[in-house]
């Protein structure tokens, strides 16, 4: 039973992990466009580094 | 003055105006119609990976553009460009790869850019999954079978993860409650709050106390399938106003205004009465006023139905919302903004949209029994727990919490939301945009549908109708004079295929047609008295052959694509379908015909389209208007459910409920079969989260409910919801 001393912070923070990296996804407008995400990804032009984003005027 | 020589005096002073000193009127233009940055084009018909790639690479290749990014989901392009680049020429080199595009005014799309309510619900959304998870983990182990200090630690590690959970993400859910406490009423949120609060509470003791059941992985649950449905209703109706906002953004309002001789480009809000106004040809007539100077024609099919164009001269007055056809015009301001009739239109519609009855949806219908019931079901069980075991109050408690929690509309709060995204994404990919949350609903019940013909059923171009009966000699001739000129009889006569004769000295008489030398002889093509014709009932221009012979085209308007496939449709789930046109008998019979619609009426005022729709609706039918100029706003406003095209009025578009944003028609069909099939979806939802309710709440209200027990119906009852909402096809 002691092993769950251990297990459950890991689950925890593996969890956190997941987590944090939506919050970034969330902030960084990933979720902006789905469908053309899903789209482009089919298209070759962007193979070498992804297009980058219009900046905010 | 011709069209050309036109063109080449305006032409400079449009482009060529920064560099020139005048710079008052220069600063001004590059504020109204160059605003370096971002322009943002409506795409309507983008919705494959190459189209992202076509339309991108047309819009980066037009010179000044910085880069271009499609947004497939909102169906529009983001193009930073420099100053200089136009919104007019990234929309013909978007039509140029053969994308419909219209600008869209960047200011007003700020707020749906930015949509921080919806990314608020989303980080809460994922919050409470995060937790769902994990306290769910420690949930199992105590159901399978954890006791004494493990599952105390469980529970206590259960609930430092779940209360602070239901503390932020329950917040939309207290929020609301307590608004709708505080007015008096008792919402659906209020149940949810108390189900919330009390189930945390309860696990607390509960945990505090070493017993045997916490409800933390209940709460968090509920949390999250909530605020699932919460997320996807907030969804639908962001899309619904960024739809209002992109159809309101689609006439960017512009006039280019004479000031002391220089043509300026300003804000519609700044042009004042006594301004003169210049109208190219193919411009709509932003202002009221009085042509002072130039001749041309008029379309007014948008205002009054009529497809045949009227001629223009010095003296007509003219109203905004009007299409100048041939020659420039100026006209002198007599009302603007605000005052203009077009305006004056729009708040006829705002008045007659306030007084539509307000429509109870059926999730109003439902929370309207609901929340009252699982209060008296909870607090009954209390009271009778409470008698029954001669006042132990944590026992009463546990049981109206459990009832509480188990009856909580986890399948009621997903069932119409997931239902109506479903449908509006199969719409929205089909090409129709669904502008009010009710619309569906609405859209299912209609029985009959009435539609206007000019702009709706038709395109509004022209096409000649009997190519066989003309000889080839006259076709050749016509066909060579009508390509000189813009105006859209001219244009149809030069489209039809076959050789063109060589005529020279072409000229555009504006508001008269075209003239010119063949073989040694003036001939001429247009208006008939112009031409020394004699005219004819139906849309026809006149050739004269210049020997004394005269020769008529007459033309029929071409149907929109897909319209018979949209009335057959309709015509074969039942629905009766009438014809109400503003245009003359001869055209609107002959369009009802090829349409096979039985019940047509020509020459309808706009009072007498509204009053037939009320006349429907007072005789028991439920309508559905579908039309576009502003004699049908009134109609599109009174109706039951209402559809407009994408190249409606601005009025006509906010009046309806629903916006086809592509050519093609036969989606009609399909969104009324849909709406149906949608609103038979959340009758059955309903009946599925009443089913599990009819065998969870005996359980609960018997003491018999476990947390494992009130986990599993939550669960079941939301995935089956869901799922049978994405059976919609």
């Amino acid at each position: 039973m002691e092993i769950l001393g251990l297990l459950i912070p890991v689950s925890l923070i593996l969890g956190g992990v997941g987590l944090a990296a939506f919050f970034w996804a969330l902030r960084t407008r990933q979720f902006d466009d789905p469908d053309g995400d899903a789209a482009r990804i089919l298209t070759k032009d962007y193979d070498d580094k992804p297009k980058p984003p219009p900046s905010k005027p | 003055m011709s069209l050309a020589a036109d063109q080449g005096i305006t032409g400079p002073g449009f482009a060529a105006c920064p560099a020139c000193a005048v710079a008052p009127a220069a600063g001004r233009l590059a504020a109204v119609a160059m605003a370096p940055g971002r322009l943002i084009l409506s795409l309507p018909g983008a919705h494959c990976a190459v189209c992202i790639s076509t339309v991108e690479k047309a819009m980066a290749a037009v010179p000044g553009v910085v880069s271009a990014r499609v947004n497939l989901t909102l169906r529009r392009v983001s193009v930073e460009a420099g100053a200089d680049v136009t919104p007019e020429a990234l929309i013909s080199a978007a039509r140029a790869v053969g994308y419909e595009a219209h600008e869209l005014d960047a200011g007003l799309l700020s707020s749906t850019e930015t949509d921080r309510q919806g990314r608020d619900l989303l980080m809460r959304l994922g919050v409470a999954f995060f937790s769902m998870m994990n306290v769910m983990l420690l949930s199992v182990a105590v159901w399978s079978g954890a006791d004494g200090v493990t599952r105390d630690m469980f529970h206590w590690i259960s609930a430092m993860i779940a209360l602070p959970t239901v503390v932020f993400s329950g917040q939309p859910f207290f929020r609301s409650a307590w608004r709708s406490l505080r007015a008096g009423r008792l919402g659906m949120d209020v149940p949810i709050s108390l189900a919330l609060i009390l189930a945390s509470g309860i696990s607390l003791f509960e945990t505090w106390k070493s017993g045997d059941h916490a409800y933390f992985d209940a709460a968090v649950m509920l949390t999250f399938f909530l605020l699932a449905g919460r997320y996807l209703d907030h969804r639908t109706r962001a899309v619904a106003r960024s739809a209002a906002e992109e159809l309101a953004a689609l006439e960017v309002p512009r006039a280019t205004v004479l000031r002391g001789g220089i043509e300026v480009v300003v804000p519609i809000s700044e042009v004042a009465v006594g301004d003169l106004v210049r109208v190219r040809p193919g411009g709509r007539l932003p202002v009221d006023g009085v042509v002072v100077d130039g001749t041309s024609e008029l379309d007014r099919a948008l205002l009054t139905g009529e497809s045949l164009p009227v001629f223009a001269g010095p003296g007509l007055v003219v109203m905004a919302g009007e299409v100048n056809l041939t020659g420039p015009l100026t006209l002198r301001v007599t009302a603007a903004g605000r005052d203009s009739s077009l305006h004056r239109m729009a708040d006829l519609v705002a008045v007659a949209e306030s007084a539509r009855t307000r429509y109870t949806t059926l999730a109003e219908r439902a929370a309207g029994w609901y929340s009252p019931l699982v209060h008296i079901l909870s607090f009954g069980a209390f009271g009778f727990w409470m008698w029954k075991t001669g006042g132990d109050l944590r026992f009463a408690i546990n049981i109206s919490a459990a009832v509480l929690i188990i009856t909580c509309p986890c399948a009621l709060g997903l069932a119409v939301p997931a239902v109506v995204t479903s449908a509006s994404g199969r719409l929205f990919r089909k090409g129709l945009l669904i502008k009010d949350g009710t619309a569906l609903e609405r859209l299912a019940e209609v029985d009959t549908v009435m539609f206007d013909k000019t702009g709706t059923l038709t395109l509004g171009t022209p096409e000649l109708a009997d190519v066989s009966s003309h000889r080839a000699a006259s076709l050749a001739l016509a066909a060579a004079l009508g390509a000189a000129s813009s105006h859209p009889l001219a244009r149809a006569l030069a489209s039809v295929p076959g050789p063109h004769a060589d005529v020279t000295d072409l000229r555009e008489v504006p508001g008269y047609g075209v003239e010119g030398q063949f073989h040694g002889r003036r001939v001429r093509l247009g208006r008939a008295e112009w031409c020394g014709a004699s005219g004819l009932d139906t849309t026809a221009t006149y050739l004269d052959m210049g020997d004394g012979q005269t020769e008529a085209f007459a033309f029929s308007d071409r149907l929109r694509p897909g319209a018979e496939a949209a009335v057959a449709s309709l015509k074969a789930q039942g629905l009766r379908v009438v014809l109400m046109s503003g245009d003359a008998p001869g055209a609107v019979r002959d369009i009802a015909g090829r349409l096979g619609i039985e019940d047509w009426t020509a020459g309808a005022l706009p009072a007498e389209k509204a009053a037939a729709v009320a006349r429907l609706t007072a005789a028991g039918a439920r309508v559905l208007m579908v039309g576009d100029g502003l004699n049908d706003t009134a109609a599109l406003a009174g109706a039951h459910a209402s559809i407009s095209p994408a190249s409606a009025l601005d009025a006509a578009r906010v009046a309806s409920d629903i916006v086809l944003l592509g050519q093609n028609m036969a989606v009609i069909g399909d969104a009324v079969r849909i709406a149906r099939q949608a609103t038979r979806r959340i009758v059955e939802n309903f009946g599925i989260s009443v089913a599990y309710n009819v065998i969870a709440v005996p359980i609960a209200l018997l003491g018999l409910a476990t947390p494992l027990a009130a986990a599993l119906a939550m669960s079941l009852s939301s995935i089956t919801v869901s799922l049978n909402a994405l059976r919609l096809k």
